[in-house]
């Protein structure tokens, strides 16, 4: 067979990386390459530079350094026993096309995963190779994000963490019976063990900074995880549970969730088709509210349904706001903000609005409906100066008024 | 003198500003009106270009502020907005910043009113220009234009097309990333130039000037349409985020229709290629003797073969599987008949298993043999094989529920485990299951039958070891 050339690679290898959902660029230290001898910079907020039909967001080179592999995980269009083609970058190749990219201001920088070649150690110290020349020979400043994996040794992986802007490790399944299930030759211990070391390495990296000046950076943008959604029988109550458990055993900045997608030459084992993306858009919802609303894991449990599972017609929050009517409606120009917080329809950024109106006049519902996106969801559970809901919140119909038409239609269509 | 005397009653000022994005000019000027009490509808604010017709009898000259004119006032708030909304394209900006400001002084903590109409507008003027800005960060694109002077080397230009005026604003931006490379970024409202230690600017540009392509596009567009999944199309998102207007400068754009139009196709493909549609699980053993019987998913049905079923109680305690139907097996359509079939019942009689007490069947349905003549050779199956037809072996576990799986061979154990293991590594303990029963895994009998002599009477001691650690076991479990 002809050798490939690297536009073919790329293809291969850039394909292989598609089923990934991370894809930040952001919260790294700041960084430019005024002084230096090379380019790029980090300035903080990522910047996407392209968007793709999937309306997922290109920001880094997102590719595999090889998608040949020694393991043999159903989910995985990688696996060992899969037949798609094979294809395997050069290190060297890697940072060529890096900084090609880069100049042309095509990408943030770039994120780079494997498949496992002859052994862990091996992997991992040619992803470690990729970023030691970009950092050192090129003095390359733009973002690196590199997957470690958690069977390699964890010198190696202490060096990616010196290289690269984020590390991350994916814990793959919710549940410890998915991964043995799905992935045979993982091991959750091993994992979560290699999570705990990163985090020990970030505390630590931390710390000698705050006493000495130039103490060497590890992983400024912290170490991230993913897991798949819908390859097992794993419940939304039970996904958001074990994320909530990683944030807090391992300080993780993010976990991303992957709705397990068609793969070409899927395994037998798996379901029999995908889970609705609207699953995974839940799931980060739930997320949202976890990181920035102040809702407590528990709170996310308990907007789920019998079956344990957050409803797919209405956001998580709605959910939530519909079983616990008795918190309503809440006063927009009393309530505290983390009252404001729980109401359907206000987000983040409406309630700071609220908070700083509310000071020069007392809101009216004219006023909230100028500061929010959409009043007409909002409505059923404020109370402003000239309105209040009086049997809204009470009406059995409440969710079929609020819940998206279009896909109500969906539903009955079903 | 009050500064209302000051200001000569009914008198228009017409401010000239040298530059559309100055916005030190206009405060300096906006100062010094407040400061002379003239209110906002007696000025007329002109951008280069722009027409100032409306006021051409007004005063060009500024008024001077009384020496007791109180400080203007502006919190930290307005600044920063005003900053950044001065870039906006809109010709009605000066004019509101300075309402904005006039108001200011009555009411100083009116930016934190957002319900007011002028905050309203002031934020939204600022939030435009910083998407604006934040577009050109993401989506100027470089082209390498090489230089027949070695000595300047490559030169990377690109042309963009801002809407508002935020050129000067982000030359720092690019200044800070590309420090190490000669650029240029050309619009058509300016022109920026770095040659890796100063900026310069240029006049306004035309799209021709910039260059028409690079050869890093072929790869660039290759990677976009290799990282889109077909499988999760969201136009909606793309484009709230990519609006069109930037598509005719970004080389990836051009592919977006036909990934667009192939998705559909793109994804059926996948799910084809690699989806094995089963369908619900059955939930009888007759079930699933009838549906092996029509299950091609693999190469191995495929072949002119039967399927062959497991047989014994549907309430065994002991699931015996071994690897797949020999020869006789798929004549007689029964598992364990042949010379390997009798080898295990031997082998179960000496250490006191009852087989008829014992589910037994394979971790694949169907008989895999090439031809030679007129005799079909055994074939192993493949790590693929086995673990599609994982579904039926984990379909008939789901029905008899058994306490104890015994794996005979790697085949075997693959297709309980998902993964290949030593049998010498796993044999003599138990390995925990999922559904929380045990499996045992040791050689096939057919291993046995290919060995002579001593090596034949070690396996056959060690496989009847193996056995009796299974058959202790179910009694422990009774």
């Amino acid at each position: 067979m002809a050798a490939q050339t690297v536009l073919q690679k790329l293809e291969i290898l850039a394909d292989a990386a598609k089923y990934d959902a991370s894809c930040a660029s952001s919260g790294t230290a700041k960084k430019n390459s005024l002084g230096g001898k090379g380019i790029g910079s980090t300035e903080g907020m990522g910047i996407c530079h392209a968007y793709a039909p999937d309306g997922r967001c290109i920001s880094l080179l997102k590719i595999l350094l090889t998608n040949h592999c020694v393991f043999d995980c159903h989910y995985c269009v990688n696996r060992k026993s899969s037949n798609v083609a094979r294809a395997r970058f050069t290190p060297q190749e890697v940072v060529d096309l890096t900084l090609a990219f880069y100049r042309r201001n095509y990408i943030e920088g770039l994120f780079l995963s494997s498949g496992i070649v002859k052994n862990s150690n091996h992997t991992m110290e040619q992803i470690v190779e990729v970023a030691r020349i970009l950092r050192e020979e090129h003095d390359f400043r733009g973002y690196i994000h590199l997957k470690t994996i958690p069977e390699a040794d964890a010198e190696i992986v202490h060096q990616a963490g010196l290289y690269a802007d984020r590390v991350s490790i994916n814990v793959e399944l919710p549940t410890d019976s998915g991964l043995t299930r799905l992935a045979p030759d993982k091991d959750a211990r091993q994992i979560e063990g290699a999570m705990g070391k990163v985090k020990a390495d970030l505390v630590e990296a931390k710390d000698a900074r705050k006493r000495f000046k130039h103490a060497p950076r590890f992983a400024p943008a912290g170490q991230s995880t993913q897991m798949i959604v819908g390859a097992d029988a794993a419940t939304d109550a039970d996904i958001v549970g074990k994320a909530s458990r990683l944030y807090d055993n391992f300080r993780l900045r993010r976990v991303y969730y992957s709705a397990f997608s068609p793969i070409p030459d899927a395994s037998a084992v798996l379901p029999l088709k995908r889970p609705p993306l609207i699953r995974e858009h839940r799931l980060y919802q739930s997320d949202w509210l976890m990181r920035f609303y102040g809702y407590k894991p528990a709170d996310v449990m308990q907007a789920t349904e019998a079956d344990g599972n957050l409803p797919l017609d209405i956001d998580p929050k709605l959910a939530w706001a519909l079983k616990f009517r008795e918190a309503f409606p809440v006063d927009v120009n009393r309530a505290s903000k983390e009252q404001l917080l729980r109401v359907p329809g206000l987000g983040v950024k409406a309630v700071g609005k609220i908070l700083a109106s509310r000071r020069h006049r007392a809101l009216r519902l004219d006023d909230v409906a100028l500061l929010t996106q959409s009043i007409t969801k909002v409505r059923p559970f404020i109370v402003t100066v000239d309105w209040r809901p009086i049997t809204l919140t009470d009406r059995a119909d409440l969710r079929s008024l609020l819940a998206p038409k279009s896909e109500q239609l969906e539903l009955f269509a079903a | 003198m009050t500064a209302l005397q000051h200001v000569k009653l009914g008198t228009y000022y017409v401010v000239h500003l040298p530059e559309a994005d100055d916005f030190d000019f206009w405060r300096e000027r906006a100062r010094a009106l407040v400061q002379s009490d003239v209110p906002p509808d007696r000025i007329a604010w002109v951008e280069p270009g722009g027409s100032g017709d409306l006021f051409a009898h007004g005063e060009r000259r500024m008024p001077v502020p009384p020496m007791d004119a109180r400080p203007v006032r502006a919190n930290r708030r307005f600044v920063s907005l005003a900053k950044n909304a001065i870039l906006h394209s809109d010709p009605e900006r000066f004019a509101l910043l300075y309402r904005l400001l006039w108001r200011l002084q009555s009411n100083p903590r009116m930016m934190e009113d957002k319900a007011d109409l002028d905050v309203r507008r002031v934020e939204e003027l600022d939030k435009n220009v910083r998407r604006d800005s934040h577009k050109m960060h993401a989506f100027v694109r470089f082209r390498l234009v090489e230089s027949e002077d070695e000595e300047v080397g490559e030169h990377y230009v690109a042309w963009f097309e801002p809407e508002h005026h935020i050129l000067r604003a982000n030359a720092g931006f690019f200044m800070r990333r590309f420090s190490n490379m000669r650029w240029s970024i050309l619009t058509p409202r300016g022109s920026l130039h770095w040659d890796t230690e100063t900026m310069s600017e240029g006049p306004p540009a035309e799209r021709h000037d910039a260059p028409g392509g690079d050869p890093m596009e072929d790869l660039w567009r290759t990677y976009y349409a290799s990282i889109f999944n077909p499988a999760r199309l969201k136009i909606g998102a793309m484009l709230k985020e990519m609006p069109k207007k930037y598509w005719k400068n970004m080389p990836e754009a051009s592919l977006i229709p036909d990934l667009i139009a192939g998705a559909q196709g793109r994804e059926a493909k996948m799910v084809e290629k690699g989806a094995l549609e089963f369908e619900e699980r059955p939930d009888t053993l007759a079930a699933i003797d009838k549906a092996i019987h029509a299950c091609r998913k693999c190469p191995i049905g495929q072949l002119d073969n039967h399927a062959v079923m497991g047989e014994g109680p549907q309430d065994a305690a002991l699931m015996i599987v071994g690897e797949q139907p020999g020869d006789q097996e798929d004549q007689t359509g029964r598992p364990f008949v042949g010379p390997a079939g009798q080898l295990l019942d031997t082998h179960l009689e000496k250490v006191g298993i009852d087989r008829r007490a014992a589910y037994v069947t394979n971790a694949v349905k169907h008989f895999k043999y090439v031809q030679r003549g007129k005799r079909r050779l055994h074939q192993n199956p493949g790590a693929k094989e086995i673990d599609t037809c994982r579904w039926w072996i984990e379909s008939e576990r789901a029905i008899v529920k058994p306490k104890l799986v015994l794996a005979m061979g790697a085949s075997a154990a693959r297709g309980m485990l998902g993964k290949t293991v030593s049998i010498s590594k796993v044999r003599g303990a138990p390995i925990p299951l999922e559904d929380g029963s045990e499996l045992w895994v040791t050689a096939h009998p057919s291993y046995l039958l290919r060995l002579d002599g001593p090596a034949r009477e070690e396996q056959a001691r060690l496989f009847d070891a193996d056995l009796a650690a299974v058959r202790a076991r179910l009694e422990d479990q009774a």
